[in-house]
C-alpha cells in the first residue's frame, strides 16, 4: 500500500466515525498532543531514580510495580500490570513483544519503531547478544541474558544498573540521565 | 538550540500534525500514524472498546502477516494497527465494510486539493 493510499484509508476512517458520531476530531487532536507532551520516557526514569536512592522503594517496585505506579498517577497510557526486572552483575534483562508492540507507555511513552518490526520481535528472542551488539551492547559472556515477553496482560520494563559514577546524584539528575532504551534493556548506562 | 537549515516546521505543518518525538526520535513517521493511533485511543477512552479487545484483534492481523508475508513485503505497523480498529469496528456492527471501501474510493477519486 503507497503512503497516499494509507493516508486515504485512515482519512475514509475518521471521516465516518466523525458522522457517525463515535469521534470528535477534536479528541483525536487532544490525544496526539497528550502523548507528544505529556507521556514519555520520563516517568519511567523516575521510577527508576527512586529505586536506586531508596531500597525500600525499589523492593516494592519489583514487588508491586503496578500498586507503585499507580500512586505515582502518571497521566496518559494504561498500565493493567507493570512487572519491573532488576538487571544484576549476574543478569541482564531486556524486554520484547512477540506477537505485537505491548509496551509500558505508562511510563515509557510509545513504542519506537524497531520495538514493533518484526526483525527485533523474532529475533531478540532467538539471538539476544547478537541483537543487542547491534545496540553498541556487549553483555559479557558470563552474563546470564533473560527476554521477557510482553502481553496484553502484562508489561515489563527493565530496571537498569545505576554506573558507578552517578554515586551522590539526586533524584531529578538521576532520571534525567536514564535513558528509554535501558529501560527496554537494549542497552546499559554508562558513566558520563 | 540548533538553527534548522529549513523553514521551521510549524509554518508548514499545523500544530497538532507536527510528530511526535521521543528521545529526540519521531514517533508518528506520517500525519496519518498519529490520526490512526489518536482514533484508536479516543475510541477506547469513549468506551467503545476495551484495549485487551483490541491487542487481541492487533494480535491476530499481526499474526496473519506474520504468517504469509514475503520477504520483500514492507512490515507498516500503522496498517496493521488500521486494519485491527477497523475490523474491531466492524464486528460490533459501528460501522460497515462496504461503507469502509466506499468512502476510500471516494476519497481516492476527488480531485486533488478537494480533499480537506
Amino acid at each position: 500500500m503507497s503512503q497516499t493510499t494509507a493516508a486515504i484509508r485512515a482519512q475514509a476512517l475518521e471521516s465516518l466515525l466523525i458522522e457517525k458520531g463515535l469521534l470528535d476530531a477534536d479528541l483525536i487532536d487532544d490525544v496526539i498532543v497528550r502523548y507528544n507532551e505529556r507521556v514519555g520516557p520520563m516517568n519511567g526514569a523516575q521510577l527508576v531514580a527512586n529505586a536506586w536512592l531508596d531500597e525500600a522503594f525499589k523492593q516494592r517496585l519489583l514487588t508491586d510495580a503496578t500498586s507503585v505506579v499507580r500512586e505515582f498517577e502518571f497521566s496518559g497510557g494504561q498500565v493493567d500490570k507493570l512487572v519491573v526486572v532488576e538487571n544484576t552483575p549476574q543478569i541482564h534483562n531486556v524486554v520484547v513483544c512477540t506477537l505485537c508492540s505491548c509496551y509500558p507507555w505508562a511510563v515509557l511513552g510509545l513504542p519506537p519503531k524497531w520495538y514493533k518490526d518484526p526483525a527485533y520481535r523474532s529475533r531478540v528472542v532467538r539471538e539476544p547478544r547478537a541483537v543487542l551488539a547491534e545496540f553498541g551492547t556487549t553483555i559479557p559472556a558470563e552474563k546470564k541474558i533473560r527476554v521477557w515477553d510482553s502481553s496484553a496482560e502484562i508489561r515489563y520494563m527493565v530496571l537498569p544498573q545505576m554506573p558507578a559514577a552517578w554515586q551522590g546524584r539526586d533524584v531529578e539528575s538521576l532520571a534525567a540521565t536514564v535513558s528509554r532504551d535501558s529501560m527496554i534493556g537494549v542497552t546499559v548506562l554508562e558513566d558520563s | 538550540m540548533t538553527d534548522s537549515p529549513i523553514p521551521a516546521l510549524e509554518n508548514v505543518l499545523s500544530e497538532h500534525l507536527q510528530p511526535p518525538m521521543a528521545n529526540g526520535e519521531v514517533l508518528f513517521e506520517a500525519p496519518w500514524h498519529g490520526r490512526v493511533f489518536g482514533m484508536a485511543v479516543a475510541l477506547h477512552e469513549a468506551g467503545v472498546f476495551s484495549w485487551d479487545e483490541f491487542q487481541r484483534q492487533l494480535i491476530d492481523v499481526i499474526g496473519l502477516w506474520d504468517r504469509n508475508a514475503r520477504d520483500a513485503d514492507e512490515y507498516e505497523y500503522y496498517e496493521h494497527f488500521q486494519t485491527a480498529l477497523q475490523q474491531l469496528m466492524v464486528d460490533k456492527d459501528l460501522l460497515s465494510r462496504d461503507d469502509l471501501a466506499h468512502r476510500q474510493t471516494h476519497l481516492a477519486n476527488l480531485p486533488h486539493g478537494h480533499d480537506h
